[in-house]
């Protein structure tokens, strides 16, 4: 096990700065964690070039010096979903046909944490262009759980929940648009936010569905979550859905204390489909906050059923729309035989995407298509505002919804794909904050008896992330990080 | 073309969506994707069952419900309109397939 990297990203952080190890020694552990472990977790679709990287923490180790740079993450590697766009490092979304795109911009986010010091990587793999739960979609690689290597790691952001897990990098940036953080982050025993919408820019975010996608943090811990959000939320002017808060001090909520927090349990998600042993963990976490002092409650959510249907409706209309742009003209593949400009869009179009994608951007075609609109996407955005509502309603009693972040743990690798609704199930808990546009976090509570991690989820109010960090924060102190076999 | 008139009756008397290869080509048109014809076949299927599952919407009474595209009120955003310098265009036309003379460069779209 190595020292370091068995480190909290903000431990490490606060080391450096404690000269008790310098900036490229945390490079040279993370680089031999990489090359130790990555050619099994396959977490990783881009590396950084290992001289380029040296040198960033040489240049950065003397801004640390110099009091240049002083926060928390100053001088810690950092991995990056490959939907995020990073100059000059290949960003592909896990698709062919963006095998070879290289932005000539950075995301807001990434520019962000690149400015408080964090060294930027590599690009983790995820499923082609976020649409999938199990990171399979991918066209390049086939990321597997460090807990149990013939498991999926979830997804989409699997990659980066992977390599965080496997303890190759302290922390990551995941993306979120039906569960893309939490769900994964569950079945890797690691933590996940996903912010309230608008919270970090989306500026650089390669779309899936603009109007639920959002960036958040991947790490061991909530006190690491919270640091990186700090760093990465703002408002942008690039982003025209970007919001400015009036609050942005996430680390405030770092607090060991639940006394008074009136804390929901949806009774409609423990119902049938829900393993039994994620059931008894997450509820086990109700306990544990509830002997800290919150005032848990069962309560009727309601439409639960109908977030997915919702769901699909509107990320595939989104993502039809959002994917138009990838027609072999401006970047990334272009077929090599065709006979005109429109034979040229369709053929680099269907060679590029893989099986998901066109599945998606088809379904999402059909319901926009004039006389199915009404009937399909209006009445999805009618039910998504009725949710909205039954979220409005519940944060009326609760400060926060204690609830599964997935229905079952890591299924193993090669049984999601064949049955595509089946898939979509798995996103039943996390899938409805998207469409609300809520904060939610995913915090390991437990291990099943196949030895795999079980993720619980805290929703919070819009603006509320406060609350659910402070949740999540008090459980956390109960119990201690536990590190994946891989790591031990 | 009415969606009603996709649906059939089964012999439990449960309806289920049917999509023409009409409406498939239709829909390949706008999505600009050309399937094989064993991907048309399974994409088929795959919309049938889905627009089946989603199908559950209609249970809900959503009349007087207004579409929520945005859950926040949001309008139009604009900018202060400064001039600022950026050219990208070198960068930019690198990621292009096929370039010419500073453009990006695609098959004759107009005339013979």
């Amino acid at each position: 096990m190595s020292e370091i990297m068995a480190l909290s990203a903000v431990e490490i952080g606060r080391k450096i700065k404690e000269k008790v190890f310098s900036v490229e020694e945390v490079m040279r552990e993370t680089l031999s964690a990489i090359d130790e472990k990555d050619h099994r977790v396959k977490g990783f679709l881009t590396l950084e070039e290992k001289d380029k990287l040296i040198k960033r923490a040489q240049e950065v180790q003397s801004q640390i010096d110099d009091g240049t740079l002083t926060g928390p993450l100053a001088g810690v590697p950092i991995a990056i979903k490959d939907n995020l766009c990073t100059k000059d490092l290949k960003t592909t979304c896990a698709s062919k046909i963006l095998y070879n795109y290289l932005p000539t911009y950075s995301a807001t986010a990434v520019e962000r944490l690149e400015s408080a010091g964090a060294i930027l990587i590599g690009k983790t793999n995820m499923d082609e262009f976020a649409m999938g739960s199990t990171t399979e979609t991918s066209a390049y690689a086939m990321t597997v759980n460090p807990w149990d290597e013939n498991h999926v790691p979830g997804g989409s952001s699997g990659g980066s929940c992977a390599v965080v897990a496997a303890e190759e990098v302290p922390c990551a940036l995941g993306s979120d648009t039906g569960g893309s953080i939490r769900q994964p982050s569950a079945f890797c025993g690691v933590t996940g936010i996903k912010p309230t919408y608008g919270t970090v820019s989306r500026y650089g975010l390669i779309a899936y569905g603009s109007s639920l996608d959002q960036i958040g943090p991947v790490a061991k811990n909530v006190e690491d979550c919270a640091n990186i959000l700090e760093i990465i939320a703002g408002y942008d002017e690039k982003d025209s859905t970007s919001i400015l808060r009036e609050d942005y001090h996430f680390t405030e909520a770092l607090v060991d204390d639940v006394k008074g927090m009136k804390i929901g349990l949806p009774r409609d998600y423990f119902v049938q489909g829900l393993n039994p042993e994620v059931k008894e963990a997450v509820l086990g976490v109700a306990k544990v906050l509830e002997e800290k002092g919150a005032i848990v409650e069962e309560f009727d959510l309601g439409l639960v059923q109908y977030a997915i249907p919702a769901y699909y409706v509107i990320a595939c209309a989104e993502s039809s729309s959002n994917l138009a742009r990838f027609d072999g003209v401006k970047y990334g593949y272009r077929t090599q035989e065709y006979t005109d400009l429109h034979n040229m869009y369709k053929k680099s179009r269907s060679e590029g995407f893989g099986a998901e994608v066109k599945r998606r951007i088809m379904l999402g075609s059909f319901v926009l298509s004039s006389g199915y609109y009404d009937a399909y996407y209006l009445k999805a955005l009618r039910v998504k505002a009725l949710i909205k509502k039954a979220f409005d309603d519940a944060f009326a009693k609760y400060d926060v919804i204690l609830a599964p972040a997935a229905p079952t743990t890591a299924p193993q690798l090669g049984e999601s794909l064949a049955d595509p609704i089946q898939m979509y199930l798995g996103d039943i808990y996390t899938i409805s904050a998207n469409l609300a546009g809520i904060p939610g976090v995913s915090i390991p509570c437990g291990i099943d008896s196949k030895g795999l991690p079980i993720g619980a989820q805290l929703l919070g109010d819009c603006f509320q992330e406060k609350k659910i960090i402070r949740a999540a924060y008090t459980f956390e102190q109960t119990r201690a990080y536990h590190h994946c076999p891989m790591c031990k | 073309m009415n969606h009603l008139g996709t649906k059939v009756v089964d012999e439990n008397g449960v309806k289920h969506n049917t999509i023409s290869d009409e409406t498939m080509e239709y829909v390949g048109i706008l999505a600009k994707l050309e399937l094989t014809p064993e991907e048309a076949k399974s994409a088929k299927k795959d919309m049938e069952e889905m627009l089946d599952y989603i199908d559950q919407l209609n249970e809900l009474d959503t009349d007087g419900i207004e579409p929520m595209s945005h859950v926040f009120p949001v309008c139009n955003v604009f900018r202060e309109d400064v001039p600022f310098e950026h050219d990208g265009s070198v960068d930019t036309l690198k990621n292009a397939p096929v370039t010419k003379d500073g453009g990006m460069k695609v098959p004759k779209t107009i005339g013979e």
